[in-house]
């Protein structure tokens, strides 16, 4: 039963990944909807980054994640080199919990 | 730009670590954590999918992890270009395809720059997961928790810093906020994966604001608020859709 599901989730995202890149030869898109293709991936990744950041299991994630979020966020919009960006939000959200913050 | 991949590389090996732990403390065996990894290589659907297993709902649990990952369609849609030429290229590329080798890659400029930021941010993400994979599964139910280390907040703020620049163009930032929304105000309500694909209500908006008026000529055509519907701001979208705030400091 294991197999069966490790095999129906590999193939199932594997053909989602692989069409989109096969079908970009195949459609012959118009100038504006080759636009839209990086709007629209900027979006789904905004509304990940976005769920991700506030919600668990469909409820509010806690204080502790969003905030160590936006410490993040604020540091990438002062031009902090990456990584600081990733080591801000990680260590103030588990500093927050530390201290109690759910 | 290595630096900047090997900093949520180490991030996802953590993660990827965890979850090898979770699963074997769950009761998969090894081959199956290990396999699962190697072949689905998709961590929310993967956790997803233990826990529902372990449920005892084997077809929840592939419904469930598909919806989620349905949104690398699109992914694909937009990185086809960037893969490369070849076919083996498209066929392995396609499988390194995640949210994060997404963000890297179009946060480069369009052409060799952005190639290269695929297959490397592919590449090493790719083998971050699985060595975590594997330290987690050879560490049982040792692992630490990645919650205490504050890791689901590195993720959600790297995606954003990657994001930032390209938030400067006014169609997209536009979609983005809108979709983000969407996606936070839907997602008590929805089963997980569909509230981020609503938010591609934005940009379905956009096309069919622009399907109404296939006006290539753009003298008079546009009013000033139609979105991007002058030459020069159309093509910002396309050549340097993200652009890139942060070359210099990071390759």
């Amino acid at each position: 039963m294991l197999i069966a599901v490790i095999v129906a989730l590999a193939v199932g995202t594997y053909a989602f990944r692989v069409s989109g890149v096969l079908l970009r030869d195949r459609l012959d898109l118009p100038v504006w909807a080759r636009q839209l293709l990086p709007v629209g991936a900027a979006t789904l990744l905004a509304a990940l980054a976005a769920t991700a950041a506030l919600t668990e299991v469909g409820g509010f994630a806690g204080w502790a994640r969003p905030t160590g979020v936006l410490v993040g966020v604020l540091l990438a919009w002062r031009r902090a080199p990456f990584v600081l960006v990733v080591v801000g939000a990680a260590a103030s959200t588990a500093l927050l919990r530390l201290l109690g913050v759910p | 730009m290595v630096r900047d991949v090997a900093a949520i590389g180490a991030a996802i090996v953590a993660v990827g670590a965890s979850f090898g732990a979770v699963a074997v403390a769950a009761g998969l065996p090894a081959w199956g954590v290990i396999a699962m990894s190697l072949l689905v290589y998709a961590g929310g659907a993967q956790f997803m999918a233990v826990g529902l297993v372990v449920a005892g709902s084997p077809v929840a649990a592939v419904l469930a992890g598909l919806l989620l990952n349905a949104r690398h369609l699109p992914f694909g849609l937009t990185l086809g270009d960037t893969v490369g030429r070849r076919l083996w290229q498209r066929l392995l590329g396609s499988h390194l395809m995640t949210d994060e080798t997404t963000a890297f890659t179009l946060a480069r400029p369009d052409g060799d720059a952005r190639r290269r930021a695929f297959w490397l941010a592919g590449t090493l993400l790719f083998v971050a997961w699985n060595v975590g994979t594997g330290l987690g599964v050879l560490a049982g139910g040792v692992a630490g928790d990645p919650a205490a280390l504050g890791l689901d907040a590195a993720f959600p703020a790297g995606l954003i810093a990657l994001l930032l620049p390209s938030l400067r163009d006014r169609d997209i930032r536009r979609a983005a906020l809108g979709g983000a929304a969407v996606a936070v105000l839907t997602t008590p309500l929805l089963p997980a994966g569909l509230p981020v694909l609503l938010a591609l209500v934005g940009p379905a908006l956009l096309a069919v604001h622009r399907l109404r008026q296939p006006s290539a000529t753009p003298t008079g055509a546009t009013d000033g608020s139609g979105p991007a519907d002058s030459p020069a701001e159309a093509r910002s979208l396309t050549s340097e859709a993200v652009p890139v705030g942060r070359k210099e400091q990071s390759c």
